[in-house]
């Protein structure tokens, strides 16, 4: 019983709690990852900006997400204060990597997702839960993958069934995987994660569970060249965010700048970073 | 064959009305109420998970009295329209108004086009930047729409609670002191002898304050705290216990109870 100005009979009569499943059935066009021409095997990459390194890692009270800040064409830097770490919800973060424009949109997708569904069921998704919608979501964008525009997202978020910081990685067919400890994605993510391996620990309190973030973009912006470090004479840090049992909450600007200057004293004096102990024979 | 019998449309749309006011009357009640530090929504209520007040987006609340499988529909299609128009355009585009007006329409037709008017009674709620924005729609069982200022009481006991608040509301009233009013008005016209328990109440805020999402639904805990020395708190009012369904000569719970069951 459609009437101009009135609802949509669908909206009254639809028995999803998925905003992207009504979109899909109702309003197709608005789903972001829709294919190019059918057939184009062309690489489209280079008409787009790159996001490059993603780095999560669970610390004592919960998870941290963190993301370099620039955004690449080629060998042209496209941006570079972008700002590649979102919260998904309350207790949720996605960080991505690949082609900005269409990761940004999953985000989006991704953000509506979860609100809807709270709204409509009165409760949240488990986190679970809510890692397979993200999978789900970046299923939809595998024809644009085969064709240069991929994006990938890195999920963190706290789990407030089992209390503890959990990480999920995908790859761009929508394969999801529970990642224990830490992870990176991205272009400078294998640096990242190699950082990683000799400075992280989940047992670290959060100060020092920012540095080793700080350490590991800093690591892949050494050697990865569409990864930015931080830039100093403009005051762009990487941007990093904590998810507890308090929630999501950006790290501020202030205390970024304090993290940074102590990490920048220490490569100064050996720019290769803090050596971790040989622990000898 | 046997001609009908010539009704006069006069007739069948008053028989509907009366029909659909009578189903309303037999809920409990809800007032939406301004406040300075936002909108307060309180609502008797004695279950946790059929929910009467409920979000709609970041500054619209939705409250609703009748049949609860017929407002928990129009809330429902309420959210999708609201998340749809903010993802297609944009958060700060979504507006209680015009979900008032696609409520008010879909409404007044399926009062005039269907043989069974919906038996709900429904307030859209937008908390605006001070009292004077707020916006509060109530919208009938017919489609037609009100915009409100002040509070709203819908429900059994409506002209009671329309009038006791009439004399006791003031612009002034911080969050807290509307809380207590809502509560203090619904004790008096509701069928407990004393005040309401904590228990039995749903209430949300729409805080003014709050960034991006303020609707923020008080459990127990909170709620006894705003209300201080108001009510009673729910562990001394075990003998209030009130269980959908055999609540004896209380008849005002149609929305949730089992009596009065959907018909397909």
């Amino acid at each position: 019983m459609a009437v101009p100005g009135g609802l949509p009979s669908e909206y009254l009569t639809s028995t999803t709690a998925s905003f992207s499943e009504f979109l899909r059935t109702h309003n197709p066009d608005l789903l972001p990852s829709r294919d190019l021409a059918s057939g184009d095997a062309v690489d489209h990459g280079h008409l787009a900006p790159h996001g490059t390194t993603i780095v999560a890692a669970a610390y004592a009270d919960g998870v941290i997400l963190a993301g370099d800040r620039r955004a690449t064409m080629g060998n042209v830097i496209a941006q570079r204060d972008i700002e590649k770490i979102f919260a998904a919800d309350e207790f949720t973060g996605v960080g991505i990597a690949g082609s900005a424009g269409i990761a940004v949109d999953m985000v989006r997708l991704f953000q509506v997702e979860l609100e809807h569904y709270e709204k409509i069921e009165s409760a949240q998704l488990s986190i679970q839960g809510k890692a397979n919608r993200l999978a789900t979501l970046l299923r939809g964008n595998l024809g644009l993958a085969m064709q240069g525009l991929a994006a990938v997202p890195l999920m963190a978020g706290y789990d407030l069934a089992g209390e503890r910081g959990r990480i999920f990685s995908y790859d761009v067919t929508g394969g999801r995987y529970e990642e224990h400890a830490f992870h990176a994605i991205g272009s400078g993510g294998y640096f990242a994660r190699g950082s990683l391996k000799k400075l992280h620990s989940s047992e670290q309190k959060r100060s020092e569970a920012i540095q080793v973030a700080l350490q590991a973009i800093y690591d892949a912006a050494d050697d990865d060249s569409a990864t930015g470090g931080p830039d100093l004479t403009r005051q762009i840090f990487p941007k990093i965010a904590t998810i507890t049992a308090d929630g999501f909450a950006f790290v501020e600007q202030a205390e970024m700048e304090q993290q940074v200057t102590h990490m920048m004293q220490g490569r100064r004096e050996r720019p290769d970073g803090p050596m971790a102990s040989t622990g000898g024979a | 064959m046997s001609v009908p019998f010539y009704v006069s449309p006069e007739q069948v749309i008053k028989d509907k009305a009366d029909f659909a006011q009578k189903g309303i009357a037999r809920g409990r009640s809800v007032i939406v109420m301004q406040s300075v530090g936002g909108i307060v929504l309180v609502a008797e209520n004695p279950s946790h998970t059929l929910h009467k007040v409920s979000e709609i987006y970041d500054k619209i609340a939705f409250a609703a009295v009748g049949k609860y499988n017929e407002f928990e529909n129009m809330r429902v299609a309420g959210v999708r329209l609201a998340d749809m128009r903010g993802y297609s355009y944009d958060r700060s585009d979504v507006t209680g108004r015009s979900l008032a007006n696609a409520y008010a329409t879909t409404l007044g037709t399926i009062f005039t086009e269907t043989q069974k008017p919906y038996e709900v009674e429904i307030v859209v709620a937008e908390v605006g930047e001070d009292l004077a924005s707020d916006q509060i729609y109530r919208l009938r069982f017919d489609g037609s729409v009100a915009d409100e200022r002040a509070f709203v009481a819908m429900g059994g006991s409506a002209e009671e609670l329309t009038s006791e608040l009439g004399r006791r509301w003031r612009p002034d009233l911080d969050l807290t002191a509307a809380l207590q009013l809502c509560v203090s008005a619904l004790s008096k016209v509701g069928a407990h002898p004393e005040q309401i328990p904590v228990n039995q109440l749903e209430v949300a805020i729409l805080e003014r304050e709050k960034p991006r999402r303020k609707f923020v639904r008080l459990n127990e805990d909170r709620l006894t705290t705003e209300l201080g020395s108001e009510v009673s708190p729910a562990s001394t009012s075990t003998a209030a216990e009130d269980t959908p369904g055999e609540s004896g000569g209380d008849v005002g719970v149609s929305d949730v109870s089992g009596e009065n069951e959907p018909e397909v």
